[in-house]
């Protein structure tokens, strides 16, 4: 049977176990999981329950006890440190809960720290303009408020022109009117680049806006469901 | 234990590099402090106790033959509280199976009781029996260069007659501590004997029968030197004084009180440095620990905790990092002290050298990197004082970087940027970086300073033979012989080429100004014994006048145009006056140079030589030494291969080994300053560095941002270190240059690069060790945590 190429990740068997023996914790339990591309995908779930592990794991961060993962049928499992890199480098855009800039560049060069490195970015300027930030480019990171600085996260994240944009807890440290905008963010990015946006998050709420919803217990995956009709940021209760 | 003494502990352990780094920059400041103050307090007193012991005279009044009975005019000048005569001579001794005569003093000891002053220790053996003439006691250090034994026989010329001798003991005494043959600068146990012997026999050898020609004074307590020296001058005047001079002019004296004074002046300067790197170095330390710990301290806090048991809990991390470090360093310093003892004790030849461990020395170390590490962390538990629990447990807001924007705008256009990273960086805390980069600096200069001396004398000795002189052999006669004697050495076997010299011993005055030395006249362009000034540069000799050396114009601050007064020791002791024609720099010794010709017209004594430098073919070598011991005039003879010989296996031993050190001082200081700066910036970043990682930045990309600002903090530090090394070398060179010899202060670039090689590896080793911890950073782990 030929493989689905419209899939941007196919997990097959996926396993993490952290640590060994009787102190081993099972993370992933052989998840088996189809991503399409273009496609918001929220996964939900309560603390432990494996779905920032497998984000890790397809963003390249880790590397998975056993099973594979395949980004566009090149399987991760496999890559070197330095191939993962790579994979990192030229098609993942991340976005944390703590922002994770780089306090002593501005706002616009923490952007431009991952233009100066990637094949096809967008400009700056533009990527700042999407999130709105278009007046504070040349303001510090402790000059900025929470949602403004996760604002700057995601136009980094999205600056490299990513295929995939995976956003763990983004709207964790934020309050409900800049959480929403933060989504809004999110959703544009998808809509108008057309790349694959992945959220873990704990508000399930945000699944409303999501294609597809993975619901995550124990380590594996409870059910998977698609939305019909989205929900705008806007009319998500928060 | 405590639960925060638990923490203590946990805390120490987590940091153990950092702290290991600092205790060992404690540890290597406080080992050269105890190692240096115990030398000290060793040397001086052990020179001390033997001075006394062995009753070593104040003062020391040669003269040509004087009566016995002056002895009892002398005891009588107010001052004085005791007064020895004996006969002192050169000798030439036969060393069975070596070709070369070795040269010594003969001194005299009473037959019938014991010296009063410059007493003997007999190390082995037994004292002279008074009846037996034929008795000599021999000095130790030539004795075991020699293997000689009691009971060998020992032949020797003296004053032109040859006699054996039968030795029965070896001897050591406080006046040849340091010994060297007469016109050499370098100790050699081998070629310069000391033999003890009957004053009846000697006498009679000297032809002083009932007389003496060296008067030892011991003085009162508190009196002055001065009056009584020249109580004794007039006294003795007569009778051929060739002038007294006391017991800090007395060359072995001289060579140990220069080698006491640049070891206080090492131990006063040195060991702070070290020290304050230490300081800086936990403040920075502490300051990050404290950063990373605000919540823990809150929490701490809030729990009920004062705020003297928390930052008292802070200040024992200090301390026991301190104190193991002092420990550490007093072990060290009490081995090397050791170690340090027993070099003085061959080199010095004292009968006993015991290193005293310095108890105030150690109290001292240990108390003083207290102090030390003390200031530096104060300022930051003040902080840990302030910090109440409610904004101490409120996470810190990211550093701000907003005023190091004066240089944003035009870093702009040309820096990528992780640069611009490193850069704002250093900018936001110039004052650690100015502090690293300073402690560094000082610690390559440091290093690069002493190495540059040390090399300094190297330069010095290997000049002496590569340039100054150039003969194969020189020939001392025992008084100024006509020059046909000189050339009278042509006709021996083997001889070359032959350039005779006229030395004049003398007291060199410039109104109340003086100096007991020499005057060398020398031919018209000598070519085996040269004058030369630090350039290399042959000294031109004018037809008239005296050209004096550097050191010896500033003693007796006389300029070029001025009248030397020279006060003649020797022959019919006459006192010219002679005008200054230049200052020369010099390199060895304090030479006052003249034409040999116009000299001796000076001196009225037309034609006299006193030495002559020989190149010789070395295959005839033999029949020449033969011939020459057949020359009655003849009272030494040096071939310049034995004294670079000597100077050789001198610099092998101790002097050598002291630049591996010098090496390690920059490289310890580097790795304590850069080992620890790298991990404090690790840690304050640890966060960035993953978040680059998963942005895609290589290893190697993210290491940049991490050590970029050392490799800056590095490249600035090795210039300012050249800079502080050279201006160091010059207040050293300074400091170690005396009239006995002068430190060339020529720029040298091996010693800076030395010392630059050990901070660049130094940083490279910590580099690479804060490197594998950036490699082996979680990322998942570093990012879901807040900092």
């Amino acid at each position: 049977m030929a493989k689905d190429i419209s899939n941007i990740f196919s997990v097959h068997g996926l396993t993490k176990v952290y640590g060994e023996g009787e102190a081993a914790v099972h993370a992933l339990r052989g998840v088996d999981l189809d991503i399409p591309k273009g496609e918001i995908v929220v996964l939900l779930g309560p603390s432990g329950s494996g779905k920032s592990t497998l984000l890790n794991i397809i963003g390249g961060l880790d590397r998975a006890t056993d099973g594979e993962a395949l980004f566009e049928e090149q399987s991760l499992s496999t890559m070197s440190d330095r191939d993962l890199t790579r994979y990192r480098r030229d098609h993942v855009g991340f976005v944390f809960q703590f922002y994770n800039l780089m306090p002593s560049l501005t706002a616009r060069e923490n952007v431009e720290l991952v233009t100066e490195i990637a094949d096809d970015p967008m400009d700056v300027d533009e990527a700042l303009r999407l999130v709105g930030l278009g007046e504070r480019m040349d303001h510090f990171p402790a000059q900025m408020s929470g949602g403004e600085q996760q604002r700057v996260a995601i136009a980094r994240a999205i600056a490299k022109n990513p295929t995939v944009l995976f956003c763990d807890e983004p709207t964790g440290a934020l309050d409900s009117k800049t959480g929403r905008a933060v989504l809004h963010v999110l959703n544009d990015v998808n809509a108008k680049l057309g790349a694959t946006v992945m959220i873990v998050t704990h508000a399930a709420a945000t699944a409303a806006m999501a294609h597809r919803v993975i619901h995550f217990a124990d380590g594996a995956i409870r059910s998977v469901e698609t939305n019909e009709t989205r929900l705008s940021p806007d009319e998500i209760e928060w | 234990m405590s639960a925060l003494n638990h923490k203590l502990l946990r805390d120490l352990w987590r940091i153990k590099g950092q702290a290991g780094a600092i205790a060992l920059v404690v540890a290597v400041g406080v080992m050269l402090l105890v190692m240096m103050a115990g030398m000290l307090s060793s040397l001086v007193e052990t020179r001390a106790a033997y001075y006394e012991r062995y009753r070593l005279a104040d003062v020391f009044a040669p003269v040509t033959r004087a009566p016995l009975s002056m002895l009892d005019r002398i005891a009588e000048i107010p001052g004085v509280a005791a007064v020895e005569g004996r006969v002192q001579g050169g000798a030439l001794i036969d060393m069975a199976g070596q070709a070369l005569p070795v040269r010594a003093s003969a001194v005299s000891l009473p037959a019938h009781r014991v010296p009063k002053l410059n007493a003997i220790y007999l190390s082995e053996g037994r004292m002279l029996s008074p009846t037996r003439t034929e008795e000599v006691i021999v000095l130790q250090s030539f004795a075991d260069a020699h293997g000689l034994r009691l009971g060998d026989e020992l032949t020797a010329t003296m004053y032109g007659a040859r006699r054996s001798f039968r030795i029965v003991g070896f001897a050591m005494a406080p006046e040849y501590l340091f010994t060297t043959a007469p016109g050499e600068f370098v100790p050699d146990s081998a070629r310069f004997a000391v033999l003890w012997m009957n004053e009846e026999a000697l006498a009679a050898a000297y032809d002083v029968e009932g007389a003496f020609n060296e008067a030892l004074i011991a003085l009162e307590r508190g009196a002055r030197v001065e009056p009584v020296m020249a109580a004794v001058d007039a006294l003795l005047d007569r009778y051929g004084s060739l002038g007294s001079y006391e017991r800090a002019d007395h060359m072995s004296d001289r060579f140990i009180s220069e080698e006491i004074e640049g070891l206080r002046a090492t131990a006063v300067v040195v060991p702070p440095i070290f020290m304050a790197v230490a300081a800086f170095l936990l403040y920075i330390v502490i300051t990050r620990l404290v950063q990373s710990e605000r919540e823990q301290i809150g929490l701490i806090k809030a729990f009920g905790y004062t705020d003297w048991e928390v930052s008292w809990h802070y200040f024992k991390m200090v301390l026991v990092i301190a104190i193991l470090g002092a420990l550490l360093g007093s072990v060290l310093g009490i081995w090397a002290g050791r170690y340090m003892a027993l070099v003085y004790q061959k080199f010095y030849h004292f009968p006993f050298l015991v290193f005293r461990v310095d108890a105030s020395s150690l109290m001292m170390g240990v108390s003083v990197s207290v102090l030390a590490a003390s200031a530096g962390s104060l300022v930051v538990l003040s902080r840990v004082f302030r910090l109440t629990p409610a904004v101490a447990m409120r996470p810190p807001a990211p550093m701000d970087f907003s005023r190091s924007g004066a240089i944003n705008e035009r870093l702009k256009n040309w820096l990528d940027q992780p640069s611009r990273m490193v850069l704002r960086r250093i900018f936001r805390n110039p004052g650690r970086i100015f502090g690293s980069v300073i402690g560094i600096a000082v610690g390559m200069g440091l290093s690069s300073a002493q190495m540059s001396v040390l090399s300094g004398f190297d330069e010095t000795l290997d000049l002496t033979f590569g340039v100054i002189d150039r003969s194969d052999v020189s020939v001392s006669f025992f008084e100024p012989m006509p020059a046909k004697t000189a050339f009278d050495l042509a006709h021996l076997p083997g001889v070359i080429e032959v350039e005779p010299t006229r030395g004049v011993s003398a007291v060199l005055r410039n109104g109340l100004h003086t100096y007991r030395g020499a005057v060398t006249g020398l031919v018209d362009q000598a070519q085996l014994n040269r004058a030369v000034n630090k350039d290399m540069s042959d000294i031109v000799l004018p037809e008239n006048g005296v050209v004096l050396a550097k050191p010896l114009a500033d003693i007796l601050q006389i300029a070029p145009g001025d009248t030397l007064v020279v006060e003649v020791l020797e022959g019919k002791r006459p006192v010219l006056e002679v005008p200054v024609a230049s200052i020369a720099e010099t390199l060895l010794g304090s030479p006052a140079f003249m034409r040999m010709d116009s000299l001796n017209r000076d001196m009225a004594e037309w034609g006299r030589v006193s030495a002559a430098y020989l190149r010789v073919d070395s295959d005839q070598l033999p029949a020449l030494y033969a011939a020459l011991k057949e020359m009655p005039s003849v009272a030494g003879v040096t071939r310049r291969e034995d004294a670079r010989a000597a100077i050789e296996t001198l610099m092998d031993s101790g002097a050598g080994s002291m630049r591996y050190v010098m090496v390690a001082i920059a490289a310890i200081i580097t790795f304590g300053i850069v080992y620890n700066a790298a991990r404090i910036a690790f840690g304050e970043q640890s966060r960035d560095l993953a978040s680059l990682r998963v942005i895609g930045f290589t290893r190697g990309e993210t290491a940049f941002v991490l050590l970029g600002e050392l490799a800056i903090v590095v490249l600035l530090a090795i210039p300012l270190g050249v800079l502080i090394g050279y201006y160091l070398f010059f207040l050293i060179a300074a400091g170690f240059s005396t009239d006995i010899y002068q430190i060339p202060t020529t720029f040298r670039p091996e010693a800076y690069g030395m010392a630059g090689a050990a901070v660049i590896a130094a940083s490279v080793l910590s580099g690479w060790l804060v490197k594998r911890d950036i490699d082996k950073v979680d990322l998942v782990a570093t990012l879901k945590t807040r900092e």
